[in-house]
């Protein structure tokens, strides 16, 4: 078990040329899209994929399928390949083997060489990796687990604009993670009650407030108003605490000219902060990338609709691969996962995620669902956001978790504390700072996190509000999206 | 007195909560040097959000290993200044990070009048923000 299947399988290429380019349908493997010998080259592209084969289907040659389909095969021989140099464009696959615990799913190793990229295109690359592929009949299923892109190709994108070091420095925050919540209700404030929330939220301890997903320009408030209003609480809360303070104004529109015309005016009115729905694509994530790095703008993302790729184990996108790729588009912030919330997510699966943000080389860490080494080569960090279902009585967790640079994001948790916005704001920014001082004067936040809540809200009335009315409630779910490894690799 | 609810300015990293003993100053010092963190002091009497040059108590202390050097510091800043903001800032070197790790406030004067919002109506419905220290309306020196 875990050992490479059919591993030094005779490859069975056949490189005959007479024979490989007469008219036909051959076999993927056959064509040249499996090569067990295949050494990966520093250069390549290299996805590992779990694939469902349909019954009867060989692993191999579904592997081999999966390089084909994913660069240069079409399902029949033709013989315009032989005017370029083929062998080159063809994807490799170079190792399958058994998913441990999930009968009839293969990791399947696939290489790719560097020119089948455009530099710098995210859509490019997705639409090679994740295009034709993942409709492929002979496959029940197919998912993208992780991607390792060489350095040669990170350097041709620009990733954040901001990146975490320099988000700080903007803010002038440093030492703890930073605090937010998001606006609720999410529909249906007019423009005067949303800012009312935003300059309370902000007043009372919060760095950022923030606008939700879908949260456009609907009947019940103009997105001009929204930020008008926003903006005179940020600007409001700034001065009554000397903090710089922020609230993420969602500009995800239409078309790309309405979302400049929304960022323009974010900007005009001193916001430090824009956001923008996963679900405006690739392109358009870019090219706001762009406006961002040129307007001095923190770029929030909003991974909203990821579920869709990302939820089911057997198909779809880890979303490893998605924060991949969202760091090289570039963006500041992106939502990874609370573990502890109300959302998706497995402890260690979601730290993966983080790691993936923030490191500057990830390391192979099976538990966390990395199974390529890959140099980041320099790219700014983006700062993760913890945000949904969430609250101060988690305090500990969170921050044993994913240390200091992450973005907790209380909406609820603020919003409806019993006391008051302002009071939630205040119970959770005490819990936070209690905790990382707690942490630097060495004790252990995890197992005595609770006692250092208690103690703290001897102190804080809003903080004991937030604990009683809070403390008892956890989301223990278990998990659809748990690293699948093998705890130590059987000798065969 | 700010109308926040701490009643005064609420930068660095602990600011929510009781102000930290001198005792209490030294564990966390003593965190950020076990962490490789060079140790800076610095003053200012224009505490405004986007003020990021505070002045320089001296210089950065590289390597340092006992926090008594960056408290012993801390008290000349004090005894020199002891109606101005004090902040203890570390510097973390490390390839990657290369900027600040941790900022706190350790000295505060007795009143703090805060900022006001100054608004000028432009473009219709638009708006200017100016975020304005009262304490500034004086010359250096003479402000708290």
């Amino acid at each position: 078990m875990n050992k490479p299947y059919e591993a030094g399988a005779v490859n069975t290429e056949i490189t005959d040329k007479k024979k490989r380019y007469s008219a036909g349908v051959l076999k993927y493997r056959q064509m040249g899209y499996w090569n067990g010998d295949y050494q990966p080259k520093d250069t390549d592209v290299l996805c590992l994929f779990r694939i469902t084969p349909q019954e009867g289907v060989d692993p191999i040659e579904a592997a081999a399928a999966v390089a084909g389909e994913s660069s240069t095969a079409t399902w029949t021989v033709v013989w315009t390949d032989r005017l370029t140099a083929c062998d080159s464009y063809r994807a490799k696959a170079y190792k399958v083997e058994p998913v441990p615990g999930r009968p009839g799913e293969y990791f399947a190793w696939v290489a790719y060489d560097l020119i089948l990229f455009e530099e710098g295109s995210i859509a490019n690359m997705t639409a090679s990796l994740i295009g034709n592929v993942f409709s492929f009949k002979p496959l029940k299923a197919a998912r993208l687990e992780d991607i390792r892109i060489p350095v040669a190709y990170v350097k041709t994108f620009k990733g954040p604009p901001t990146g975490l070091i320099v988000e700080r420095e903007r803010l002038d925050k440093y030492g703890r993670p930073l605090l937010g919540a998001t606006t609720k209700p999410k529909l249906g404030l007019s423009g005067r009650n949303y800012g009312r929330v935003i300059y309370e939220g902000l007043k009372g301890g919060l760095d950022f407030m923030k606008d939700d997903e879908n949260i456009n320009s609907q009947p019940f408030m103009h997105w001009r108003d929204r930020f008008l209003y926003v903006m005179d609480g940020v600007n409001k809360a700034s001065a009554a605490t000397g903090e710089v303070k922020g609230s993420y104004l969602n500009i995800t529109a239409a078309t790309m000219e309405d979302m400049y015309e929304r960022a323009e005016f974010a900007k005009e009115l001193g916001s430090v902060i824009v956001m923008v729905d996963l679900v405006i694509g690739w392109t358009a994530i870019q090219s706001m990338a762009n406006w961002c790095r040129k307007n001095d703008m923190i770029m929030h993302m909003h991974r909203a609709g990821h579920g869709t790729y990302t939820r089911q184990k057997n198909h779809g996108v880890s979303f490893r691969v998605m924060a991949k790729w969202l760091r090289l588009a570039g963006c500041d912030h992106l939502h990874t996962g609370t573990a502890v919330g109300k959302l998706e997510g497995d402890p260690l699966t979601v730290q993966g995620y983080y790691n993936v943000c923030r490191e500057s080389h990830n390391k192979v860490d099976l538990p966390r669902g990395i199974f390529f080494d890959m140099d980041w080569a320099d790219t700014k960090k983006v700062m993760p956001v913890a945000s949904g279902g969430i609250h101060a009585g988690q305090m500990h967790q969170l921050i044993d978790l994913f240390g200091d640079d992450v973005v907790l994001q209380f909406g609820g948790g603020t919003i409806g504390h019993p006391a008051g916005i302002q009071a939630g704001a205040v119970a959770n920014r005490v819990a936070l700072e209690a905790m990382v001082k707690a942490r630097n004067e060495g004790k252990n936040i995890k197992e005595e996190g609770p006692d250092i809540l208690r103690k703290a809200a001897q102190f804080c009335t809003p903080l004991k509000q937030a604990l009683d009315t809070w403390g008892d409630i956890s989301f223990n779910y278990t998990s659809t999206d748990q690293s699948d490894y093998a705890v130590t690799p059987a000798v065969a | 007195m700010m109308t926040n609810p701490t009643g005064r300015i609420t930068q660095g990293q602990f600011s929510f909560l009781p102000d930290l003993t001198d005792e209490e100053i030294a564990m966390q010092v003593d965190y950020g040097l076990k962490k490789g963190y060079s140790w800076q002091v610095e003053y200012t009497d224009d505490p405004h959000p986007r003020n990021t040059f505070w002045e320089m108590f001296g210089m950065p202390m590289f390597d340092l290993q006992d926090p008594a050097g960056v408290m012993m510091e801390l008290k000349n800043c004090r005894q020199t200044f002891p109606s101005h903001y004090i902040r203890l800032m570390a510097f973390d070197s490390t390839r990657g990070i290369e900027s600040i790790a941790m900022s706190f406030i350790v000295n505060r004067p007795a009143v703090e009048p805060g900022f006001g919002v100054v608004r000028q109506e432009v473009n219709g419905r638009s708006m200017r923000y100016t975020i304005h220290s009262y304490a500034t309306d004086k010359p250096e020196s003479q402000r708290y």
